[in-house]
């Protein structure tokens, strides 16, 4: 059953590697706007959920429905069109590409889809000023400090206005300091845009930004909210 | 927190009025718990007694609660004296939580629904303090930090007890 209003909702999921169940009958919902974290030790599946709900990879069975679409019935191609268009991706690290500046690298979203230079990176350019990392445009990531890339690579995930952000432990090399500041600005951003938040974090600092949350263990999910 | 040495530190950079004090204390200490008049007055009366202020002028016409306070030199020293000395840190020894664990496996009860609900509660609490935080200014934000350190440590425990709950539960049902 899908909980009413939920932009991404899923159902059942399973997934298994081998003889391990990574999911083993997870649910999960969101709405428009709602920052959701998930929740849950090393090895539960909170990292296999994030990648079946993002289109990455495909359950062994289940349903995960978007805006009303089911997913397994989408080919690769508009899966792919989805995780560029409505989908931004934040993760832990690696994410800029060194030989391009932060402008560069925050306008490429928008650049792959087809939008020519001057207004993509006009476009990046004021997200960079939402997550204030504006003054680094010209400067390429390896001459950036870890929380600044960080924020650029927030903007990044944001420029196309996803109607769904996927974070997984967005801050989890960075010092509590600057962690902090990038839940912040995240957090802001994407609830200004009305944008639903997948927080992956086994941190409870970093889950305390969140809305609500759900734990998964041995790849089964819990969702405190209906519960409690 | 001690009441009098915060009073007693306050009073360091001049004299105040018992309503000053409380005042300056409920700025700086007490935002959830400002102090009632009462604990003021009983406060430095008892400082008075033992020479650690004195009563610097009375207004005129006033009762008791329009005495100016002083800091006398022992007063000083005590404060010197608290501030050096450390606090005792909280060894945790008697967690109810525990207690509620042990007594859940011991009763064939599912702790696991014990350790997410208490999850639970203390993430509701980290999302209050995290947004008073974002919303306050520095003050605010190192008190619910101090805050929030703590319910982190709790959550740290028990996010290890639920890896542990099989093995705990050997040990406790033997």
């Amino acid at each position: 059953m899908t909980p009413a209003g939920s932009l991404l909702a899923a159902h059942d999921l399973r997934k298994a590697y081998g003889p391990t169940n990574a999911l083993d009958g997870a649910e999960f919902s969101i709405h428009p706007g709602e920052v959701v974290a998930v929740m849950g030790p090393s090895g539960s599946g909170k990292s296999t959920l994030l990648h079946c709900l993002a289109g990455i990879v495909t359950p062994d069975s289940g349903s995960i429905l978007y805006d009303g679409r089911e997913m397994a019935t989408m080919n690769d191609a508009q899966r792919s069109a989805l995780r560029r268009s409505e989908f931004g991706f934040v993760f832990q690290f690696g994410q800029l590409v060194p030989e391009l500046t932060c402008v560069e690298n925050v306008a490429l979203p928008l650049r792959l889809n087809g939008t020519g230079r001057k207004d993509a990176e006009r476009t990046a350019l004021s997200w960079m000023e939402r997550l204030e990392v504006d003054d680094l445009k010209a400067k390429r990531p390896g001459e950036v400090s870890g929380g600044q890339g960080q924020r650029v690579a927030v903007a990044r995930a944001l420029v196309t206005n996803p109607r769904v952000l996927f974070a997984d432990e967005p801050t989890g090399a960075l010092d509590s300091l600057n962690g902090e500041r990038v839940m912040e600005l995240l957090t802001e951003a994407a609830r200004s845009a009305n944008a639903a938040v997948v927080l992956v974090t086994h941190e409870a600092r970093v889950a305390a930004y969140s809305d609500r949350e759900i734990v998964v263990r041995d790849g089964r999910s819990r969702d405190m909210e209906r519960i409690v | 927190m001690s009441i009098g040495h915060t009073l007693l530190g306050l009073l360091e950079s001049g004299p105040r009025h018992g309503y000053d004090l409380k005042r300056a204390f409920d700025e700086k200490f007490g935002h959830d718990r400002p102090l009632h008049y009462g604990q003021v007055y009983s406060t430095m009366s008892r400082l008075l007694k033992n020479g650690l202020v004195e009563v610097d002028g009375i207004e005129a016409g006033g009762g008791p609660e329009r005495k100016r306070y002083a800091i006398t030199d022992a007063g000083i020293t005590d404060v010197q004296r608290w501030l050096a000395t450390p606090e005792a840190p909280e060894p945790y020894l008697q967690s109810t939580l525990y207690t509620k664990v042990v007594l859940a496996l011991l009763t064939n009860r599912n702790a696991s629904d014990i350790l997410d609900t208490q999850r639970s509660e203390h993430l509701r609490m980290m999302r209050i303090l995290t947004d008073r935080k974002r919303k306050g200014n520095l003050a605010d934000q190192l008190i619910c930090d101090h805050a929030l350190f703590h319910l982190e440590a709790d959550l740290r425990w028990l996010e290890l007890t639920a890896a542990r709950l099989d093995k705990l539960a050997e040990v406790v049902t033997r």
